[in-house]
């Protein structure tokens, strides 16, 4: 069954891209994937592309609302500034360790790595690099999916209609603007719960 | 605005134990003389004077003139001002002053706002809000910056002192607007409800309902930082019900025509406004584009403008009715281009205070010195803050602020490109300048104009600008920008320093050569243990020194902290990494009354 899944492009899942076709580019920031201290981190940071922690000094209050700035800039009129817009869909984005909420309009997202990308955009004052890295989830791969579960990476689940965390990539990115609620970005470690629901589900919905 | 920083005081005045007096032989005259009458009757008279002192540093001087001083400067001291807090514990300071009425407390030390610390390092407020709700049950204001605070402290602050009349949270984080809620309903003194750049959680709570049903003692309602949509029909019924109202900043959630709406309700008193979103929702414009500008015309009294959270430029102009009245206008959340600034900028002749983002360009900065004579303070900030971004202002548009706004005594300034010349120029334009803060965000970027360091740059800086407290320095930077520094600045409070120098002796020079050196934050530069040695009899006298990524060994902070036993030696760096053992990746080092604290993390090791 899952072989003949692999030949279906609209519901393929590989590292990325359900509907999309290129691999998935963070070279820089794909090759550690073991524990990381904050300093290891940090070192980490170092190497990528010179982009340095906390430098220039901006303070991440500021950073954050530059931030999402610049992605209502490319969204289209009608987003989440006008509160309940028709047609958006709006959830809220936590992440284990943060201190504020945030909310993303699906209905901007064309793919799961648009996705991802903003989220990782979002909450990169927190994670210093530790979450994005991996791309989206490969649920092809059971041994990758439970080193991911095992590390200290994040990951993102989210709450579906019918109430169940779920680890985010499981279904075609439509259905999954259609079905989720809500968004929690944890620790690999933590999600480790959810994946046997994810894979049940998931089997669920292939037949 | 935020972010003043200013303090006076070392903490001498807090000892448990009253000094002992040099001033003896002069107290001779006056003693023998108080011997005549009653202890107690000199002990009123010097309350009833000593009542009316308002200055902090007055004060201390005052309770280091005798004991009797001592003790009855604590009596009256209504104001404290805690510049670290841990600097001394919460029971010290109940012991030493008796009537306090407001308390300011700051926490984390500044380099944390830059993720150069791990979340959860410390600063909770709440030893702090249960020894004072014993002690002070008429506290009425407290004044928090980069403190932890949570919904349970509010709610305990809330219940514990019902004359409460003002809470400003600076840079602070930790509770969502559940804690608002409590002390919105339950302060019913309330005057002052300021929340400034501080991480909100939205518990979706409607806090603005919270607030009583009757008319308002409100007079200040800062909330422009708090990321969650909010009650608007609550807020006008508020705003309506507050006839002291005089300082309302709004939210993002807050679109352009629901300020109108607010305008028109309480237009005429405000005098501080900021102004959400600056956009519309999805309003139809059923009768064509609606008048802001007549909203504002009623804004008689507005002096100070912020907001524009996700400004629709083409609203713009509605502001044009106040701006002549503006003395302090904060663009730095709006992205705006000069061609839409310039016709705005054009008609704020009294501005003092002007905070924008880059993307006003050089030109915009031309702008802004050609009409602004009164320009006090300056703060240009990145609207694309990373290293290699591309830089719309440089050396041009500092240079034409230091020629048209001579008065200029605060300038924050985020560029890419910089010259020595630039900032020599600045230097004899602008001789009342006490905050010098240019951050070149391109790493050890050198002159680039001739190539050179920044070194005469800074240089000139510190040698005209004689009144400098606070300096910021960044760009290619050798031992000589610190030698200069160390050799003119006298008066330096605050130095923060990233990616500078070349070797221990710069680090020495500052140390041996600024008398006044109360905050020392350096990053990232080749500082090691003969600099920090080098500094051992200044550290009693500072609130703190910072040094993270540096050339720091163990073993000399060791040394540090074993010959300095007042002084709280922190290393900070991950918990687990044993290979790190030598090197101190992060030293934050403070006075401290009471010892070290007992609340640090697992990845803080005191000395």
């Amino acid at each position: 069954m899952i072989g003949q899944l692999m030949n279906l492009n609209a519901t393929e899942l590989c590292l990325g891209l359900p509907g999309g076709t290129k691999a998935v580019e963070s070279p820089a920031k794909s090759s550690v994937r073991n524990k990381r201290g904050f300093s290891e981190t940090m070192d980490l940071m170092l190497n990528l592309q010179a982009q340095v922690v906390g430098w220039p000094p901006v303070r991440n209050y500021r950073k954050n609302m530059m931030t999402q700035q610049k992605t209502s800039g490319e969204e289209e009129a009608s987003s989440e500034k006008a509160g309940n817009g028709g047609g958006a869909a709006l959830v809220k984005v936590s992440m284990d360790g943060a201190p504020y909420l945030r909310k993303v309009d699906l209905t901007m997202y064309k793919s799961y790595q648009d996705l991802s990308d903003a989220l990782a955009k979002m909450f990169s004052s927190f994670t210093m690099g530790n979450y994005g890295a991996q791309g989206m989830i490969d649920f092809m791969n059971e041994s990758k999916l439970m080193n991911l579960l095992n590390s200290s990476e994040y990951v993102p689940s989210y709450e579906d209609k019918d109430g169940d965390w779920m680890l985010v990539g499981d279904v075609p990115w439509e259905m999954f603007v259609q079905s989720c609620k809500r968004l929690r970005i944890m620790k690999g470690s933590e999600a480790i719960g959810l994946a046997p629901r994810a894979m049940e589900k998931y089997c669920k919905n292939r037949s | 605005m935020p972010e003043d920083d200013e303090d006076q005081s070392p903490p001498s005045d807090l000892r448990s134990q009253p000094p002992c007096s040099p001033n003896k032989s002069r107290n001779c005259i006056s003693s023998s003389s108080s011997q005549t009458f009653p202890d107690h009757v000199l002990e009123n008279v010097l309350e009833n004077v000593l009542q009316f002192l308002d200055s902090r540093c007055d004060r201390n001087a005052a309770s280091l003139v005798c004991k009797l001083w001592w003790k009855v400067e604590g009596l009256t001291r209504s104001e404290v001002f805690i510049g670290n807090c841990y600097a001394l514990s919460p029971a010290r300071l109940t012991q030493r002053f008796k009537r306090v009425r407001s308390l300011l407390l700051k926490g984390k030390p500044r380099f944390a706002d830059f993720n150069l610390m791990p979340p959860d390092w410390g600063a909770n407020i709440a030893p702090w809000v249960s020894t004072m709700a014993k002690a002070y049950p008429w506290l009425e204001k407290v004044d928090l910056k980069r403190m932890f605070v949570t919904d349970d402290d509010l709610a305990l602050l809330a219940e514990s002192f019902p004359g409460f009349k003002e809470l400003i949270l600076v840079c602070c984080e930790g509770f969502g607007t559940s804690g608002i809620a409590v002390v919105a309903n339950k302060c019913r003194k309330l005057k002052v409800l300021d929340l400034i750049e501080s991480e909100v959680t939205d518990d979706e709570v409607d806090w603005v309902s919270c607030f009583p049903e009757d008319v308002t003692c409100l007079e200040s309602l800062a909330f422009d930082c708090v990321e969650a949509p909010i009650n608007f029909k609550a807020l006008e019924g508020l705003v309506g019900r507050s006839p002291s109202l005089r300082k309302l900043r709004l939210n993002r959630f807050v679109s352009l025509e629901e300020l109108r709406r607010l305008l028109l309700l309480g237009a005429p008193q405000l005098t501080s406004l900021g102004t959400g979103s600056f956009s519309r929702g999805d309003q139809s414009d059923e009768q064509g584009p609606p008048d802001y500008a007549a909203a504002f015309r009623a804004c008689k009294s507005v002096v100070c403008l912020s907001g524009f959270r996700e400004l629709m430029p083409e609203y713009l102009p509605a502001i044009l009715p106040v701006c002549a009245n503006l003395t302090s206008l904060n663009f730095s959340y709006a992205n705006i281009s000069p061609d839409m600034f310039k016709p705005i900028i054009h008609s704020c002749h009294k501005l003092q205070i002007f905070w924008a983002l880059d993307s006003i360009c050089d030109e915009g900065l031309q702008a802004v010195a050609a009409t602004c004579k009164e320009l006090r303070e300056l703060r240009i900030f990145p609207f694309d803050p990373r290293e290699d971004s591309e830089g719309p202002v440089s050396e041009l548009g500092l240079q034409a602020i230091s020629e048209g706004c001579r008065k200029l005594e605060s300038l924050l300034y985020f560029c890419q490109r910089m010259t020595n010349a630039a900032l020599i120029a600045m230097s004899h334009n602008c001789p009342e300048l006490t905050v010098f803060r240019l951050c070149i965000m391109g790493r050890h970027r050198p002159d680039h104009v001739t190539g050179k360091a920044m070194d005469e740059g800074f240089g000139a800086i510190v040698k005209n600008c004689k009144k400098l407290t606070r300096l910021a320095v960044s760009g290619l930077l050798t031992d000589q920008a610190f030698r200069y520094m160390g050799e003119y600045g006298k008066l330096i409070r605050t130095l923060s320093v990233a990616f500078a120098g070349d070797s221990d002796m710069a680090l020495r020079h500052v140390l041996e050569g600024c008398p006044r050196l109360q905050k020392l934050e350096i990053r990232d530069s080749p500082f090691g243990d003969v600099a920090l040695r080098s500094g051992m009899h200044r550290y009693y006298n500072m609130r703190f020194v910072w040094m993270s990524a540096c050339s720091l060994s163990m073993g000399c902070c060791k040394d540090v902290a074993r010959a300095m036993p007042n002084l709280v030696v922190e290393v900070i760096g991950s918990d687990d990494d044993d290979e790190n053992r030598e090197f101190v990746e992060t030293l934050y080092m403070y006075r401290s009354l009471d010892g070290p604290r007992k609340d640090a993390p697992q990845f803080v090791t005191i000395l």
